[in-house]
């Protein structure tokens, strides 16, 4: 094996250890003000009483539930139609030859940075004009086509060894036929890359969320916990963090179970 | 060539370039349009006033604020989260007593909204019952209001964009490093090679694309990542955390003058498309691909 | 069968026509002081509702003031806004340049202009008349006051019932109180008026202390710069520097409350809103004052008004101002007073038997009433968030010690110049 001294070992191991706490540490003062009364916000006794009143207050306030249903739905929404899409765009360019080709792929290129969360009052009008405001949809129009999913799953297609096009075709196979038997499955790792990537995106999207929605109905639980912690009155802390512990703990809890196989498919998605 | 094939491609195209020229190329396009002419209001009409709105920006001590604050934010971000990210990943790509806990210590920044988090940093920051001058004051040291004094707030700021980025990248380096084949870790051994040199012959090449891909992500997020000014700073103390993507939010949905934040869309769009244009540029000579 | 099929369709038209007849009102609201002050509005719509049915009333929530702000003029841009909303009184100026309200004058009797809208505190109609009308109904008005922590005070060795008089008593008061550890650094502060986000609001309190006014009632006019201002400003300043009794930098809004119940501030300057707040959480006895003037007494006003908007039917606009009048009739503002710590509106909501109950409980509540006698307009202009914005950033600037007091409101006057030209 490598050299590694006892001073490496020290080092990384410590320094692990120390990076760790740090960056758990927000979530564990989310837990501890969250499970302990308003007085015990900024005092850690051990001996403080526990309590679940946080929790019971911050649902009451808020529709949380709804909240959580509606970025579900729209996280899922979003990621379908752009696997669909991309998948589909990524494919043309990989394997297919027409004109404006490189054109329509600078067009793709340029989308990978100028996002739609700048076109904030552009999209909104447009939005106004098709009457689409306030609808969960709205939410997720300006992200179905995604230049880095296209870009992504074209790298992993122009991988895939030609000799298995002929095969297919020889066995008689269209197009969409060769993208669906052929392409499809050995993409998927890298469709999972990016599907983390777009899950993670929309998940924790805010900004266009909040100019966007109105109402109970379509409002994301970004734009749920804002409203829900800004008052004229003092910050509660407690509260705040019941409410963000409610609505992360699926997502948390998913990945603590599911770690292993997350990284395992990253293994296998090559981002080459 | 063959035309049912690239009435084929177009076919294939059409779906994602329809919402692509809809909410990305035409609203980039009358983003620009816009800037040249002023807001309309209830009471007046908009006036075209061709440069008029380049001229403001250029006189607005806010809009230079904010330009400087987004470059410095975007030199701190991006480095150090993917620095963070890669020494993350190298900490807990081995199998030890612990390393799950570890490995979701990383990884919980990313479910957890940033707007949310906002608040928690908000108390770690805060003066007097503050996390971290309880420490201070524990060792004896003054009391320091980092998100309330313009020298440190955009430090404060950009310390929460690093804490959240991190460990998402952090995911997509782990499983790089795990595609280096053990084999090349024994011939390493073998001739005696040193940790770090593996680390920056071997490794670091190795892990080019997964480089780049983390950095399109982070140059993206740099300027896309305001959501905690909201809650933190809302761009003061005197726009000391004032950034590009939040003054244009600010611009257009609380002042009301769109014409004026179509302008600095422009700007932000321009920068973008720069530092996209320079990154596939590197990416093209450095990635190595097998 | 026939008697069957025509009772059937009486009572189909019957229902038809009741729809027909019903109003369908929309109605944005922010709430500002924690979430169970969104069910009073709710159980108040509804109960006006049910007395009422020929009226239906949709309540939404909209979050804080600036996002309900951005709601309605997005709504009214887009053609679909409600026929209510409740918003910060300071947007009167904003609305009308967006054309977006109509003035209440239409809506009442004349009677009713005297004595419903001739029964609010002048204070709160400093931001809601203009123009010789009417555009905003008071309904969620609060002014700041300050909170002493009557232990601190006890161990200071001052009289804990005695508030501060003046800005100057304040000051030496702080002093005492300003309590340092072994090390040198200080653990307790005298004083502290939070700044972050509106550093303004409180500020035109001080100002209006020194005897000066920010603005006129045109919108168009202001006068950041005079020398009660640059006067008050310095006083702030002064605190965090020479007077060493106030924390220095940005203080914390939302932050102010736990700072007072951790001890970290003995006397705290915030929202009356905070009452009910400080009243579950803090663990001493407290005491509620005016804002010490640096020359006499004086507060802002702060808080939303009702507006109608434009783009609805009269008939729907003449409900909605019905309802209006009910919400602000003295038995539902005692209610709404009581469960936010928001300031009755009217003199007649005290007179109330409710109202009596609840200020004999806690008399606390008294003196956010008794200073809307030296309460003065929150500052409101055209363009009025840029406005304000500006002088927040001039405000800032000064208190983190960047730039001298004169010159930054210099600059803000200079900067508000340009900015309300196009409208003198």
């Amino acid at each position: 094996m490598i050299r590694e001294t006892a001073f490496d070992r020290v080092l990384f191991r410590g320094g692990g250890v120390l990076l760790a706490l740090i960056w758990i540490a927000p979530l564990a003062y989310a837990v501890w003000a969250a499970f302990h009364p308003p007085a015990f916000e900024a005092r850690f006794e051990l001996t403080a009483p526990l309590t679940l009143e946080n929790f019971a207050s911050a649902w009451s306030q808020a529709p949380f539930a709804r909240y959580f249903i509606n970025t579900i739905l729209l996280v899922t929404m979003v990621l379908s139609v752009q696997l669909v899409l991309c998948t589909l765009a990524a494919f043309a360019f990989a394997r297919l030859e027409f004109p404006g080709k490189s054109i329509l792929f600078t067009l793709i290129l340029l989308q990978l940075l100028v996002m739609p969360d700048i076109l904030l009052v552009e999209n909104y009008k447009t939005m106004r004009a098709f009457g689409l405001v306030d609808t969960i949809i709205a939410i997720g129009l300006p992200y179905f086509a995604s230049g880095f999913a296209i870009f992504l799953l074209r790298q992993t297609f122009m991988t895939i060894p030609k000799e298995l096009d002929e095969a297919a075709r020889v066995e008689g196979c269209s197009l969409l036929g060769l993208l669906w038997r052929v392409y499809v499955p050995l993409g998927k790792p890298a469709m999972l890359a990016f599907g983390l990537v777009s899950v993670s995106h929309h998940w924790n999207n805010f900004l266009w969320p909040l100019i966007i929605t109105n109402s109970v109905e379509t409002r994301p639980l970004t734009v749920g916990l804002s409203i829900f912690a800004t008052t004229d009155s003092g910050t509660e802390w407690a509260v705040i963090n019941a409410a963000t512990l409610m609505t992360s703990a699926p997502l948390l809890i998913g990945f603590l179970l599911f770690q292993r196989q997350f990284v395992q498919s990253f293994m296998r998605a090559g981002i080459k | 060539m063959n035309s049912r094939t690239w009435i084929h491609a177009w076919l294939m195209l059409l779906p994602a370039f329809v919402f692509l020229i809809a909410f990305t190329h035409l609203p980039a396009i009358t983003t620009v349009i816009d800037s040249f002419w002023t807001t309309a209001k209830g009471r007046r009409p908009a006036v075209f006033t061709g440069l008029g709105n380049y001229e403001k920006m250029l006189a607005d001590p806010v809009f230079l604020k904010a330009m400087i604050n987004s470059a410095i934010y975007a030199a701190i971000t991006i480095p150090a989260s993917m620095a963070l990210a890669l020494a993350m990943a190298l900490l807990v790509h081995w199998s030890f007593r612990g390393v799950g806990f570890i490995r979701m210590a990383f990884f919980t920044p990313t479910v957890l909204p940033l707007i949310a988090v906002a608040n928690i940093w908000l108390f770690f920051y805060a003066p007097g019952f503050g996390l971290i001058d309880q420490i201070r004051l524990f060792f004896g040291l003054p009391s320091a209001n980092y998100v309330g004094q313009p020298d440190t707030a955009l430090y404060a700021v950009a310390a929460v964009t690093i804490w959240k980025e991190a460990g998402f990248f952090m995911i997509f380096y782990l499983a790089a490093l795990q595609t280096i084949p053990q084999s090349l870790r024994e011939a390493a051994a073998i001739e005696g090679c040193g940790r770090w040199t593996f680390f920056r012959r071997v490794t670091l090449p190795l892990i080019m694309p997964t480089t780049l891909f983390v950095s399109v992500n982070a140059v993206i997020n740099a300027f896309r990542l305001v959501d905690h000014v909201f809650v933190m700073t809302k761009g003061g103390p005197d726009s000391a955390t004032m950034l590009l993507l939040y003054y244009i939010f600010e611009t257009g949905f609380r002042f009301w003058d769109t014409a004026y934040a179509a302008a600095l869309t422009v700007v932000l769009i321009v920068i973008l498309s720069i530092a996209g244009i320079g990154q596939f540029f590197l990416a093209d000579r450095r990635v190595h691909y097998k | 069968m026939k008697l069957l099929n025509v009772f059937l369709a009486t009572s189909a038209l019957t229902l038809f026509a009741g729809q027909a007849n019903a109003v369908d009102l929309e109605f944005y609201f922010p709430v500002a002081v924690g979430g169970a002050a969104a069910d009073t509005i709710q159980s108040l719509t509804e109960e006006y509702v049910a007395n009422n049915p020929d009226v239906s009333i949709d309540a939404i929530y909209t979050g804080s003031y600036a996002d309900t702000t951005t709601k309605a003029i997005t709504a009214v841009r887009g053609g679909n806004a409600p026929q209510l909303i409740i918003s910060l009184s300071t947007d009167m100026y904003t609305f009308i340049d967006e054309d977006m309200i109509v003035a209440w004058d239409n809506y009442v009797t004349e009677e009713e202009q005297e004595d419903w809208i001739g029964g609010f505190y002048p204070a709160f109609m400093a931001n809601s008349q203009t123009e010789g009308k009417t555009w905003g109904i008071p309904f969620q008005r609060s002014t700041p006051v300050l909170y002493w922590n009557k232990e601190a005070f006890e161990e200071a060795g001052l009289d804990p019932d005695a508030a501060p008089a003046n800005w100057d008593e304040m000051v030496e008061m702080g002093k005492k109180l300003t309590v340092k550890d072994d090390s040198g650094n200080v653990t307790q502060w005298g004083v502290h008026i939070p700044s972050s986000g509106f550093p303004s609001w409180l500020w035109t309190g001080i100002v209006a202390g020194n005897g000066g006014k920010l603005a006129d009632d045109t919108g168009k006019n202001v006068t950041f710069n005079s020398e009660a201002a640059v006067g008050a400003l310095e006083a702030l300043v002064a605190l965090s520097a020479e007077d060493a009794v106030m924390a220095p930098g940005i203080l914390d809004w939302g932050g102010t409350p736990k700072a007072f119940f951790e001890g970290q501030a003995a006397m705290i300057w915030t929202t009356t809103g905070n009452l009910t707040n400080v009243r579950t959480n803090a663990p001493f006895d407290f005491g509620v004052g005016f804002l010490p003037g640096l020359k006499q007494n004086g507060a802002p006003t702060g808080g939303g008004n009702f507006y109608l908007l434009k783009g609805s039917t009269e008939e729907e606009l003449q409900a909605a101002a019905d309802f209006v009048k009910w919400a602000t009739a003295p038995e539902q503002a005692a209610k709404w007073t009581i469960a936010t710590g928001y300031v009755a509106p009217r003199p007649d909501v005290w007179e109330t038997e409710t109202m009596k109950e609840y200020v004999s409980d806690f008399p606390q509540a008294l003196v956010a009433r008794d200073q809307l006698d030296y309460a003065v307009a929150e500052l409101s202009t055209f363009e009025g968030p840029k406005v304000t914005q500006l002088l927040n950033s001039a405000l800032e600037s000064a208190i983190t010690g960047q730039t001298a007091p004169k010159e930054a409101l210099d600059g803000a006057q200079a900067e508000a110049d340009a900015i309300l030209s196009a409208y003198r």
